[in-house]
């Protein structure tokens, strides 16, 4: 259980951030938080060349709250976004789902664009992202650009973020004015990897849920009809591609997709 | 073998260090710094063992590269002692209440409740037992763990009204 030798790099500047995995390219992976990266390397599944420190970076910490968004800088840790006031006020949903994300003391180091990048299909803050139209801004030596939630969740455990390049911030929407929201799951135990959960935004009578654990990545599934039990139930079980492991079995995850979209959208109705 | 220098304080007594990048912190505390309080149990982040106060938060040291804490002050188990080296009020507390059998787990235990009773002064239980969910323990079935975290709270509070007289 002890992870593989690699080449470490402790850059203080962004730009110095990026030229070094610029030259780096695949051969490098980022170091943030680490509490996905280091116990896949502990468990011998990765095994990265070189890791780019970027916890001496400055400027990557922020949390800003704006009249439309909230924007979450790489080095923000999960528990400095939940016990945000403002952006708690701004994204009820960003606290809900953090509180199921781990235990706190993962929260204290794990960051959320951290967890963003990981791309776990089990993970809250992806289906968080999708919820909320929101997006990743990737800095590269060459440019930035930005990538909507819907393109950016490429596969299990992957995401669109070329060699080169560094997840700056994510942002996520406001929804509008008397929107609602609410993240359930279940999980074996708490603080482990949800064997399925689903959040739900409704707003102006329209309403979209998200799944987690049932599929590739976040499944989104928008919803003409909430108050139609039976359309929901269908859009719900043709969007989802539940598969068994350990944990559940096919079955058992389309079951708790159905109970837990029903009483998502139930607390948020 | 390549070694990165890193400097940090553990339990305010600084040190330079030259390690693997791949060292782990939990390893660094213990093999390289023979602080052996600190416990190791799973080694991926589930058990809550090996858990120590970086900047003053409670975080998981096998999750940590040592060479990551560049600046920091790191308290481990040790550093939860009473200022006469006797013992704190976390560990006065788990003795009283008997919140411990065999003892591996309750290094990550001190740390995790030190830190949680700074900023909640009066637990309930089921404050308590949220509290410590991050931390597994395979003997007491909690029931006295989560009374020793509320006579922790008291030994606190009765620590700092001495303090104000």
């Amino acid at each position: 259980m002890k992870p593989p030798a690699f080449a470490y790099h402790r850059p203080r500047s962004l730009a110095d951030a990026l030229d070094v995995l610029a030259r780096l390219g695949a051969e490098a992976k980022v170091l943030a938080g680490g509490q996905s990266l280091v116990p896949l390397m502990s468990m011998r599944l990765a095994a990265p060349a070189a890791l780019v420190d970027v916890n001496h970076v400055p400027g990557l910490d922020s949390v800003e709250v704006t009249a439309d968004r909230v924007v979450v800088g790489a080095l923000a840790r999960h528990s400095r976004v939940e016990h945000d006031p403002e952006a708690y006020d701004a994204v009820p949903l960003l606290r809900r789902a953090l509180l199921l994300v781990a235990h706190p003391t993962i929260r204290n180091r794990g960051t959320t664009v951290g967890s963003l990048v990981h791309g776990d299909p089990a993970a809250e803050m992806p289906a968080v992202l999708c919820l909320l139209d929101g997006f990743v801004t990737l800095r590269s030596a060459s440019g930035s650009r930005d990538v909507p939630a819907d393109a950016f969740f490429t596969g299990p455990m992957e995401s669109d973020v070329r060699p080169g390049e560094l997840a700056v911030s994510a942002t996520f929407r406001r929804p509008p004015a008397g929107s609602r929201s609410s993240f359930l799951e279940v999980s074996r135990r708490h603080g482990d990897y949800a064997v399925c959960g689903v959040g739900a935004v409704v707003s102006d009578g329209t309403a979209r849920v998200a799944l987690i654990g049932v599929g590739a990545g976040p499944v989104l599934v928008p919803l003409d009809e909430p108050d139609d039990p039976d359309r929901v139930a269908a859009a719900v079980d043709a969007a989802i591609e539940p598969e068994d492991d350990i944990h559940a079995t096919a079955d058992y995850r389309r079951h708790l997709a159905q109970v837990l979209t029903r009483r998502a959208l139930a607390e948020v109705s | 073998m390549t070694t990165v220098p890193v400097s940090f304080s553990v339990n305010g007594t600084p040190y330079d260090l030259h390690v693997e990048p791949r060292r782990l912190l939990s390893d660094a505390l213990r093999h390289d710094l023979r602080l052996t309080g600190t416990h190791v149990g799973c080694e991926h982040g589930v058990c809550g063992a090996c858990t120590v106060l970086v900047d003053g938060d409670p975080v998981r040291s096998c999750l940590l590269f040592a060479v990551t804490l560049d600046g920091a002050e790191i308290t481990t188990v040790e550093g939860c002692c009473a200022p006469s080296g006797g013992m704190g009020p976390v560990q006065q507390a788990f003795h009283e209440c008997h919140a411990l059998q065999c003892g591996f787990c309750t290094p990550g235990f001190v740390t995790t409740v030190t830190a949680y009773l700074c900023d909640h002064r009066d637990p309930t239980r089921a404050e308590a037992r949220e509290a410590v969910s991050g931390n597994l323990c395979r003997c007491t079935g909690y029931v006295n763990i989560v009374s020793a975290v509320q006579r922790a709270a008291e030994l606190t509070a009765g620590l700092t009204a001495e303090d104000r007289s």
